[in-house]
C-alpha cells in the first residue's frame, strides 16, 4: 500500500501542478497546448543544471559529506532554472498569441515540435548520445529523503504515516503541493486572480474596466510556463532517474486532459491528478504492485496483458472526457485573440 | 469582372507562395543561427566546422560526401535524390491528411496512430496471404486497401466523439495515438509469426514485405524476393544507389484526387463549408456531423496509405516497439499541410521539401560532428512561423500595394508553386 500511494503521487504530483499550468494560460485565455514542450525543456534545463552543478567542489563535497541540505538546495534550485526557463520558453507563445494574434492550436505545436528537437540537438552535442543524465550518482542517492537522510536506522519501523511520507520521498514533491495551494489562492482569492480570470471570460469586459488584457493574459502564460517547466524537471527527477530524453511520454497532453477532467478548478483537478496519477502508476509497475501485503502481485497474475495496463492512462482518459464533456465550461474566450477594437 | 477576379486569386495565391518561402528562410537561418552558435561556444568544434555545417543545411541535397583532402564535394546525387522522393511518399500522405481535416475546421495531430494502424494492416495482409494464393499485384492492392481502411477506422473515433460528443479534437487524437502504439506493439508481440527470424541479427522487426509466405517442406516460412512490393518503373535507373519506388506517383496521383475532390466536388464543398462555420452549414441544410467523421476518415485513410506505401517499398522494415514513441512522419505531416497552406498541390512539393530537409540531417550527422535534430527544429520554426501566416500576408500585401498586379498573370496557380518552390529549395 506504501508503495502503491509513493507511486501514485510520482505521477500525480507532475500532472497536478502542470494541469494548474494549463489553468492558469486557459483563465487568461490563451489555450497553453505546448505543456509537453515546455515540460520536456524544463527537464532539460534541470537535468544540464543538476549535471553542471555537481562538478562544483561546493556540491560534490556537501554530497560526499552527506549534507543533505545543501542537496536539496540545490534541488530546489534545479526547480527554479527549470521554471525561469520554462516561463522564458513560453515567451515565444504568448508573443505569437498576443502580440500576432496568431492560432494558437498551430503556435502550441510548434512549440511542441521545437522543445524535443532543440533539446536532443544539445543533448547530442553534450553527452555524445541521445540521453542526458546526471554527472554522478543517482536521483536516489542525491536527493532522496530517506531515514539515513535523518540518521534513523534503516529497520526502524516509522509507522504508515512516516513509511508513506517520510522516507523514500522527494522534496519536490511537497515543494509542488505546496506552490499547488499558495497558487490555487492566488487564483481565486486576489485582486490580480478575479482579474486574470476576466480576461479569459470577457476580456472586452475586463479592458473596459481598465485592465490590461494584454499584461494579463502575458501572466497567465508566464506563470504557465513556469510551472510547466518546474513540473518536467519534477518528472524527470522523480520518474527518469534526473535524466532527460526529449520526451515525457505525452504527460503534458494528459495534464491537459486532467485540466478538462477536472473542470479548469484546481480542488477537481488534484483530484482528477490522483485518479490519472493511479493508472498511471498501475501502467509503469503493474508488476510489482502488492496491493494488500500478502506479497502476491494480483495485477501481474491477472490474465491481462501489459500493453492493456500501458494502455490504461490513455484509454481512459477518452472514456472519461466522453462522460464529462456535457458538463465541462472552458473559459469563455479561451483561443480567441483580443482584438482591443472587436465588440 | 472575371479577370479581376482571376487577379485576385493569383495574388492571393502570390502571397501564400511568398509566405511559405519566407518562412522557409527563416526557418533554415535560425537552423545556421543555431550551428554557428554551437561551434562558436563548443570546445571541440570551430568556425570551419559550423561554416561546413550552413553550407550542409542548404545544399546538403548537392553533396557527395567529402574528397580525399576532407573538404566536401558538390554535385548531382542520385542516391540523395531518389531517397528525397522515396521519403517524400509518405510525408505527402500524411500532409494531405492533415490538410483536409484543416479544411474541415479541424486538426488531425493524430496522423501518427492512423500511421501505425495502417503499418499493422498493411503488414498483416502483406504477410499473412501466401504468395501462391494470388498473384504479387493483388496482394500488394489488398494490403495498400487495407492499409488506408485501418487508417480511416482509427480516424473516425476521434471524428465520432468530435461530432458526438463536442471533445477536443487535438485531445482525443493523441490519446488514440497512444493507444495506437500501444495496439500495434501488442498484436506484432502476440502474433509470433511476423517476426523476423530470418535475419538474426535484428531483433523487434517485423519482415520486410519483400519476404512472401510460402510453403517449404510442407511448413509455412518466409522466403525474401517471394513477397510483393512496390513497382521500380524505371525509376531506380534514373536515382541509381536509392530506394525510390513508384510509390511517389502514386501519392502524387493522390494528391491530385484530393484537389479534385475539395475544388470539384460537392462533398469537398460541404466539407469546407463545415470548416468555414460549422453553424452555418448546418443551417444551409448541411449534415455537419456526418461531415466532421467523414473528413477525419478520410485524412485517417490518407495516413494509412502513407504507412502502406512505405512499408509495401519491400525494403522498409517496422520496428515494433512503438509503444514508447509515436513515428515522426505522422507528425511531420504537420508541418507539411501548413507549409503548404493546406492546398493539395502545394503538399507536393511541401512533403518533397520536408524529406529534403531529412536527408540533409542525415548528411549532417554523416559528414559533421552536427546531428539529425537541427532539421527538427528549422521544421519546427518554420511551424512556428505559419501560425501568423495571416500576418506575414498582410505584411507582405501591405508592401505590394504599389506595385502593379500584371506581372504575375502569366501563370496558373498550380504551376507558379512549382517554379518557385523549386527556386526555394535550390536557394
Amino acid at each position: 500500500m506504501t508503495f502503491l500511494i509513493q507511486q501514485t503521487l510520482i505521477y500525480a504530483i507532475p500532472l497536478m501542478i502542470v494541469a494548474l499550468a494549463g489553468v492558469f494560460a486557459e483563465r487568461s485565455g490563451i489555450i497553453n497546448l505546448a505543456l509537453e514542450g515546455i515540460m520536456i525543456f524544463g527537464a532539460f534545463v534541470g537535468v544540464l543544471f543538476v549535471n553542471i552543478l555537481q562538478g562544483v567542489p561546493f556540491f560534490h563535497d556537501a554530497f560526499a559529506s552527506k549534507s543533505w541540505l545543501t542537496l536539496q538546495g540545490l534541488e530546489l534550485l534545479a526547480m527554479l532554472a527549470a521554471a525561469v526557463l520554462g516561463a522564458v520558453f513560453s515567451l515565444l507563445l504568448s508573443f505569437a498569441s498576443v502580440n500576432l494574434r496568431a492560432d494558437q492550436t498551430i503556435g502550441g505545436t510548434a512549440l511542441n515540435l521545437m522543445a524535443p528537437a532543440l533539446v536532443l540537438f544539445l543533448i547530442r552535442i553534450i553527452a555524445n548520445q541521445n540521453t542526458l543524465g546526471m554527472a554522478e550518482g543517482d536521483a536516489a542517492s542525491w536527493f532522496m529523503i530517506k531515514k539515513s537522510t535523518f540518521g534513523i536506522d534503516r529497520k526502524t519501523d516509522l509507522g504508515f504515516l512516516g513509511e508513506t511520507f517520510v522516507n523514500k520521498v522527494y522534496l519536490a514533491t511537497y515543494v509542488c503541493i505546496l506552490l499547488f495551494v499558495v497558487l490555487s489562492i492566488l487564483l481565486y482569492k486576489t485582486k490580480f486572480g478575479l482579474r486574470l480570470r476576466s480576461c479569459g471570460e470577457n476580456p472586452q469586459a475586463a479592458d473596459s474596466l481598465g485592465i490590461n488584457v494584454y499584461k494579463m493574459r502575458y501572466a497567465g502564460t508566464t506563470i504557465s510556463g513556469a510551472l510547466a517547466g518546474m513540473g518536467g524537471f519534477v518528472y524527470a527527477l522523480t520518474t527518469a532517474n534526473c535524466a532527460s530524453t526529449g520526451d515525457v511520454a505525452g504527460f503534458g497532453f494528459l495534464a491537459l486532459a486532467v485540466m478538462i477532467f477536472g473542470n479548469w478548478k484546481p480542488l477537481n483537478i488534484a483530484g482528477s491528478a490522483l485518479l490519472f496519477g493511479l493508472f498511471k502508476c498501475i501502467a509503469a509497475s503493474y508488476d510489482s504492485i502488492d496491493i494488500n501485503g500478502d506479497g502476491i502481485c494480483m495485477l501481474a497474475k491477472a490474465p491481462i496483458s501489459s500493453h492493456v495496463y500501458r494502455m490504461l492512462p490513455y484509454l481512459i482518459t477518452l472514456v472519461v472526457l466522453a462522460f464529462t464533456s456535457k458538463k465541462s465550461r472552458a473559459p469563455k474566450a479561451e483561443g480567441i485573440p483580443y482584438d482591443k477594437g472587436q465588440r | 469582372m472575371k479577370a479581376q477576379g482571376r487577379t485576385l486569386l493569383q495574388k492571393d495565391g502570390t502571397k501564400t507562395v511568398l509566405a511559405s518561402l519566407l518562412s522557409i528562410a527563416v526557418g533554415l537561418a535560425v537552423g545556421s543561427l543555431l550551428v554557428l552558435l554551437v561551434g562558436l561556444f563548443s570546445d571541440n568544434l570551430g568556425l570551419a566546422s559550423a561554416w561546413e555545417g550552413i553550407r550542409l543545411i542548404f545544399f546538403g541535397i548537392l553533396n557527395t560526401g567529402r574528397n580525399a583532402t576532407g573538404s566536401l564535394t558538390w554535385g548531382f546525387n542520385s542516391q540523395s535524390i531518389g531517397n528525397m522522393l522515396f521519403r517524400a511518399t509518405p510525408l505527402i500522405l500524411t500532409g494531405l491528411s492533415v490538410s483536409v481535416a484543416f479544411k474541415t475546421g479541424l486538426f488531425n495531430i493524430g496522423a501518427p496512430g492512423q500511421y501505425l494502424m495502417g503499418t499493422m494492416a498493411t503488414l498483416a495482409i502483406a504477410l499473412g496471404i501466401p504468395s501462391t494464393a494470388m498473384p504479387g499485384p493483388v496482394i500488394w492492392l489488398l494490403a495498400f486497401l487495407g492499409g488506408a481502411l485501418a487508417g480511416a477506422l482509427w480516424g473516425c473515433i476521434p471524428g465520432l466523439v468530435k461530432a458526438l460528443l463536442n471533445i477536443n479534437e487535438v485531445l482525443a487524437c493523441i490519446m488514440t495515438n497512444w493507444i495506437a502504439a500501444n495496439l500495434v506493439t501488442w498484436f506484432f508481440d502476440a502474433t509470433k509469426v511476423f517476426q523476423n527470424t530470418v535475419e538474426n541479427t535484428k531483433s523487434s522487426y517485423v519482415y520486410k514485405t519483400a519476404y512472401g509466405k510460402t510453403l517449404v517442406d510442407g511448413a509455412w516460412t518466409y522466403v525474401d524476393g517471394n513477397g510483393v512490393q512496390t513497382a521500380k518503373l524505371g525509376l531506380d535507373k534514373i536515382f541509381s544507389g536509392s530506394q525510390v519506388n513508384a510509390g511517389i506517383l502514386v501519392a502524387i496521383l493522390i494528391a491530385i484526387g484530393v484537389y479534385i475532390l475539395m475544388t470539384k466536388t460537392t462533398l469537398g464543398y460541404q466539407l469546407k463549408a463545415c470548416g468555414a462555420n460549422r453553424h452555418a452549414a448546418r443551417y444551409a441544410g448541411i449534415n455537419d456531423k456526418r461531415n466532421i467523421v467523414l473528413s477525419m476518415a478520410i485524412a485517417g485513410a490518407l495516413s494509412g496509405a502513407a504507412a502502406a506505401l512505405y512499408y509495401l517499398s519491400g525494403n522498409t522494415e517496422f520496428y515494433w516497439h512503438t509503444y514508447q514513441a509515436l513515428p515522426a512522419t505522422g507528425f511531420n505531416g504537420i508541418p507539411v499541410a501548413l507549409l503548404a497552406a493546406n492546398n493539395p498541390i502545394g503538399v507536393i512539393f511541401t512533403g518533397c521539401f520536408m524529406s529534403m530537409l531529412n536527408i540533409v540531417g542525415l548528411q549532417l550527422t554523416n559528414l559533421t560532428a552536427y546531428n539529425e535534430f537541427i532539421t527538427d527544429v528549422i521544421i519546427s520554426v518554420i511551424v512556428y512561423l505559419s501560425a501568423f501566416s495571416l500576418l506575414i500576408k498582410m505584411m507582405l500585401s501591405a508592401r505590394r500595394k504599389d506595385k502593379p498586379a500584371a506581372d504575375k498573370r502569366e501563370q496558373d496557380k498550380p504551376a507558379e508553386e512549382v517554379s518557385v518552390e523549386k527556386g526555394g529549395e535550390q536557394a
